[in-house]
């Protein structure tokens, strides 16, 4: 699906690779007329009637096919190439999501940034971005010259170790977009692939606010005090590096329908009471009372763990 | 309290488990410390020394802590509001023993 083989490249799904193919057919039209008279030109020069032969090989013919007809053709097609593309240099809006790609030997570094440009979520070889709205890269690279591109979202753009490109891309639709190194890098340069997913807004949102979610989750104030407590010491949460064993296993511990080994039921205000003084609950057992935590810390602790499920 | 049930009320403490914060007069365990102790609540002038001690506010207290007392360390418990006016009962009409 996301071979490079297959990326069609004159399949515009977005503002700036519109206007890119929109030009690129027009040059190709050109290049087809142009080559059509160049042909029908050299036809009549080998087979042509002698009146047609001397008028083409006159000076009037020269004057208006060799230079007359090419600065104007060209001029008005710089003009008008220009103008059509000029959406592809203006600036965009100030609040527009931007993201720092930077190209590596063979592969790519993908940071969300904030508006102050600060990353603020991390990824690799793949791009999450809001459909009908434009996405501001900042590309850069960490050792060789690479090339940025995703044929349908825009025009391909180098990667300059030292420099930081600027290229905006917009998917007007929810799609995947394939992408591809398109400077020759070294090696596997020819599998350096891309991977562009566009979302409606609403659901990019929603997958952004959840993967922050989750990483909140993992760096947690609770998540911080059930280390510094010392709580890993003796237990374990699977994915933490919480990984003692003395004590009863937390991965699972707030899917449990009990605290204390089945003697009273797991809620807010029993775990918080166990983690407090779990010996004035169950004496002589092998936890120590952590009286010396506040109120909010001990409510801390019990949403990690509830959140443990 | 009308219609509330100490003898209802008892069995939801348990049910919930109060007593692993607060020692409850009538049990024998849990006896939790984290918390006070909630024998003599008939004569008890406040609810957590900040709430006057009614019927109505204490139960809403058992029920959901926090909203009635911004900041509290009891937390929300798992009981409906009619396990909350038992509860209330049962702490009202228990004698310290």
């Amino acid at each position: 699906m996301l071979n490079a083989a297959a990326i069609p490249v004159l399949d515009p799904a977005g503002p700036y690779a519109g206007s890119i193919t929109t030009l690129s057919w027009i040059l190709i039209a050109m290049a087809i007329a142009v080559l059509a008279v160049v042909v029908a030109a050299l036809w009549i020069a080998l087979f042509g009637k002698e009146g047609l032969k001397a008028r083409l090989g006159g000076t009037s013919a020269i004057w208006i096919g060799g230079i007359a007809f090419p600065v104007v053709v060209l001029s008005l097609l710089l003009v008008y190439g220009l103008s059509l593309t000029r959406n592809l240099t203006a600036p965009v809006p100030a609040d527009a999501m931007r993201v720092r790609i930077t190209g590596e030997m063979w592969w790519w570094r993908v940071a969300y940034l904030d508006r102050h440009g600060r990353p603020v979520m991390l990824d690799a070889n793949e791009l999450h971005i809001p459909a009908g709205r434009p996405v501001v890269l900042e590309l850069e690279s960490n050792d060789v010259i690479h090339s940025f591109w995703v044929p349908r979202l825009s025009g391909k753009l180098d990667m300059v170790p030292g420099r930081r490109n600027i290229l905006p891309i917009q998917a007007d639709g929810p799609d995947v977009f394939a992408g591809q190194c398109a400077e020759y890098c070294g090696g596997p340069h020819a599998l350096m692939g891309f991977v562009v997913v566009a979302h409606e807004p609403a659901a990019f949102e929603a997958l952004m606010a959840a993967r922050r979610a989750r990483r909140d989750r993992a760096a947690s104030p609770g998540s911080m005090l059930f280390r510094s407590s010392g709580c890993a010491a003796c237990h374990r949460i699977a994915g933490t590096d919480a990984n003692g064993t003395a004590g009863p296993d937390l991965s699972h511990a707030g899917s449990r329908r009990s605290i204390g080994a089945g003697i009273l039921p797991n809620n807010r205000g029993t775990m918080m009471g166990w983690i407090g003084d779990s010996q004035s609950i169950k004496p002589g057992n092998r936890m120590p009372p952590y009286k010396m935590l506040s109120a909010a810390e001990l409510e801390m602790l019990a949403v990690y763990v509830e959140a443990q499920k | 309290m009308p219609q509330a049930s100490p003898a209802r009320g008892k069995a939801a403490i348990e049910r919930a488990g109060c007593g692993a914060c607060h020692t409850v007069p009538g049990m024998r365990w849990p006896q939790g410390q984290s918390g006070p102790a909630l024998t003599g609540f008939g004569g008890q002038g406040l609810i957590a020394g900040r709430l006057p001690n009614r019927p109505d506010l204490l139960a809403a207290f058992v029920r959901d802590a926090p909203a009635v007392l911004p900041g509290t360390t009891m937390p929300a418990m798992p009981v409906s509001e009619t396990e909350a006016r038992d509860i209330a009962a049962y702490l009202y009409a228990a004698e310290a023993r």
